[in-house]
């Protein structure tokens, strides 16, 4: 499904800006991988860098997504193959509607692939299923995308994009920050609903709660541009409870 | 009446640089370029308009002279031009087709039809099933409206300005020039000398318009002025909606169009009023397009509403105030503007609400959105005059840039005598950011779809004050003016 080679990413114009150094990373088919690190160890830029965010510059490796190289792909191009990122802070955009920011996004796919769109009198029920599924206020996503929600409606929101465009992989970058034990339930459930043999999650986590409820197949812990140390779930309880201290000093040596 | 046709058929808008930019191969009947006594009155004739007509002209006409040579061009406006040479222009142009008026749609000239069915103007088939009538101002003559039997019997009087003078004298002579005298400014006295159609409509007593009145203008051949006239009169509690839209061809010489509007809302009616100006820009280095000078005035009486819905993409120069008077007790006013300026565009537009009844409201939302080089001014006027007790006055202006070499400005100008009057005034300016572009393309749609999301978004507030078929017109409309910009 995704292979990353030795992947190094600096920041655009910036020089000695190096943030990751070095990833390497196979995510197989229906597995759910687990990337956590404290505060700025890149966790979020390998997620935005693997959607083609333009901001950084890849200097070094690879990302093979089926096994053909992604790198030179556009963030839409990834999108059409089926990669999805949920946002820590998705952009808020006046004016255009949920619905109708939602139903652009699966025709865009839809037309890339050569597929047929969904009816809008299909996509409206599955729509509306899907809001009260994640529990978002419908009146909310009546208004503006994103503008007005609280941080844990906008998570919700994002679980809702999930769980209608039902992406081959999809990229969590902490999507549980922020949210109370009900909404991280609700996210939980959405991930583990949708977890098959043909899709993939990477989840990228701070705190280990979320897989509380997300039981992942493989941790990674990634301090410094780097991947420490590769596990089991029993990994992310380890770091619960002896935090990431441990492994900083593994990394500075590495 | 030379504007009887039944013409039908229309095409989808389609993604283009400027789809508009044909012209049409027909006979044109041109009258000498240049202005002068002669040139009114030709004018005149060729339209059978009564003496009164023409005396008004030639007053307007002797106006202007004075103002030009006085130099009384206004110079105020944020926008930079040529001297327009005012003789090296045709003041009148007619398509010959029409001059000999054709009587069912055999006789209508092959490529007139074929213009319109390129242009989309919804004419009668289409038109009834949308529910609106057209009259479409081909050059400066009206050659179509619809409807007219269904109107005839509420009494609606929807038919070109021409035969109105000749028509209904009474009620011409009654508004014209009421609301925007021959002596309001230089392009205005220029309009009244020259003017060679345009709409009329009337609507009596107590009357609901049931369906949207529209007009389309088309600038055809080249270096022809156009100015047309447009008088709308809502009597005591009427209601009418009314639509407007403009192309013109893809020349390299500018062309000069100066239009007038008057709104006469009488007591307890209402007129809404709604503008899709689309006039060629302009090459993407700046060549030609049209100069777009138009004065757009209402008057409100007691109780009456008049509001002015505007999506303005085109013209290489776009200098308009669409405005209020709200001279009636309880009027309201209200202009909801988006005016996008691409390439090497100007637009300085706005409104003027003067506000004279007591408890007069208005409302004003101005959106401009500059990309590549263009430049966009809001100017608006808010006078409350000792008269008007408890006047109330909201206005909004937001700019959005996009890229770094465009501009965007507020010229707001308040006037407030009277002490008891509210008013609240709210601008910003943005720039489409990163994120929210990275955002929408994360979730498949490519950069030039993420943009013209964002910016219909952006514009929504205004959008939805325009009939429905209107609003996915402007959005398109949107995203042909964008083009090149992003990216």
């Amino acid at each position: 499904m995704l292979e990353i080679q030795n992947l190094r990413v600096s920041v655009l114009d910036i020089d000695d800006s190096e943030i990751l150094k070095g990833i390497d990373l196979k995510v197989n088919n229906g597995e759910v991988h687990a990337i956590m690190g404290p505060n700025g160890s890149g966790k979020s830029t390998l997620a935005n860098v693997l959607m083609g965010r333009p901001d950084y510059v890849i200097t070094e490796g690879d990302i093979l997504y089926d096994g053909k190289s992604i790198v030179a792909l556009l963030p839409e191009h990834r999108a059409h193959l089926g990669m999805f990122l949920a946002f820590q802070y998705p952009a808020e955009i006046p004016g255009v509607r949920p619905w109708q920011f939602l139903k652009a996004a699966l025709d865009a796919r839809a037309d890339a692939r050569g597929e047929e769109k969904m009816s809008v009198r299909d996509f409206s029920k599955l729509f509306d299923e899907k809001v009260e599924a994640v529990g978002i206020n419908p009146q909310l996503v009546k208004r503006s995308l994103n503008e007005g929600f609280s941080g844990g409606e906008k998570k919700r929101h994002e679980m809702l994009q999930l769980e209608v465009l039902k992406p081959e992989l999809a990229i969590l970058d902490e999507t549980d920050s922020g949210l109370d034990v009900d909404a991280l339930r609700i996210v939980a459930e959405g991930v583990n609903s949708m977890r098959s043999p043909d899709r993939s999650f990477i989840i990228v986590t701070h705190y280990q709660r979320l897989l509380n409820y997300i039981k992942p197949d493989v941790v990674h812990i990634l301090i410094d541009g780097r991947i420490v140390k590769t596990g089991g779930p029993e990994l992310a309880l380890k770091v619960e409870k002896d935090g990431y201290k441990p492994y900083t000093s593994v990394g500075a040596t590495a | 009446m030379t504007s009887q046709n039944t013409i039908s058929r229309t095409s989808d808008l389609s993604g283009q640089e400027y789809q508009y930019g044909f012209v049409t191969d027909i006979e044109t009947d041109l009258a000498p370029k240049g202005l002068n006594e002669d040139i009114v009155r030709l004018i005149s004739s060729k339209k059978r308009e009564p003496e009164w007509m023409l005396e008004w002209r030639l007053k307007a006409y002797r106006y202007w002279v004075e103002l030009n040579e006085s130099e009384s061009e206004p110079e105020w406006a944020n926008v930079k031009y040529p001297k327009i040479d005012y003789q090296d222009i045709y003041y009148y142009a007619a398509p010959k087709s029409v001059t000999e008026a054709p009587k069912s749609l055999d006789d209508v000239d092959p490529e007139m039809l074929a213009t319109f069915e390129k242009l989309g103007i919804p004419l009668q088939e289409r038109a009834k099933l949308a529910g609106i009538a057209v009259d479409a101002v081909f050059d400066s003559v009206s050659v179509a409206t619809t409807f007219e039997k269904q109107l005839g019997e509420l009494g609606i009087i929807f038919c070109s300005f021409s035969e109105a003078v000749r028509n209904h004298p009474d009620l011409v002579k009654k508004y014209l020039g009421s609301v925007v005298p021959y002596t309001d400014n230089f392009f205005a006295s220029l309009n009244a000398a020259v003017f060679s159609d345009g709409s009329f409509a009337y609507i009596p007593p107590g009357v609901r318009c049931p369906i949207e009145l529209m007009t389309y203008f088309r600038i055809n051949t080249a270096d022809t002025g156009q100015f047309e006239r447009t008088l709308i009169i809502a009597d005591k509690g009427a209601y009418v909606s009314y639509l407007e839209g403009c192309t013109a061809p893809f020349r390299k010489t500018h062309q000069l169009h100066a239009a007038v509007v008057e709104l006469i809302a009488l007591d307890d009616s209402q007129i809404k009023y709604s503008t899709i100006q689309n006039w060629f820009p302009g090459t993407p280095e700046g060549e030609g397009g049209v100069f777009n000078f138009v004065t757009k005035r209402g008057r409100a009486d007691k109780n009456a509403k008049i509001s002015w819905t505007q999506v303005e993409t085109g013209s290489a120069i776009t200098w308009k105030y669409p405005s209020v008077i709200l001279k009636g007790d309880n009027s309201v006013g209200e202009f909801f503007s988006v005016a996008l300026t691409n390439n090497y565009q100007q637009a300085d537009t706005g409104t003027k609400m003067i506000h004279i009844g007591k408890n007069t409201k208005s409302t004003i939302v101005a959106k401009g959105i500059s990309a590549g080089h263009g430049n966009n001014t809001y100017r608006g006027q808010v006078l409350i005059m000792p008269s008007a007790e408890n006047a109330v006055n909201h206005t909004q202006c937001d700019s959005l840039l996009i890229g770094d070499k465009c501009g965007a400005h507020t010229v707001p100008y308040i006037e407030v005598r009277n002490p008891t009057a509210r008013l609240e005034h709210e601008a910003s300016t943005s720039k489409v950011s990163d994120d929210q572009l990275f955002y929408l393309r994360a979730r498949g749609l490519s950069e030039e779809e993420a943009h013209h999301m964002i910016i219909t978004g952006w514009s929504r507030e205004v959008f939805q004050e325009l009939p429905f078929e209107f609003a996915l017109e402007a959005s398109q409309l949107l995203k042909i003016s964008l083009e090149g910009a992003v990216g």
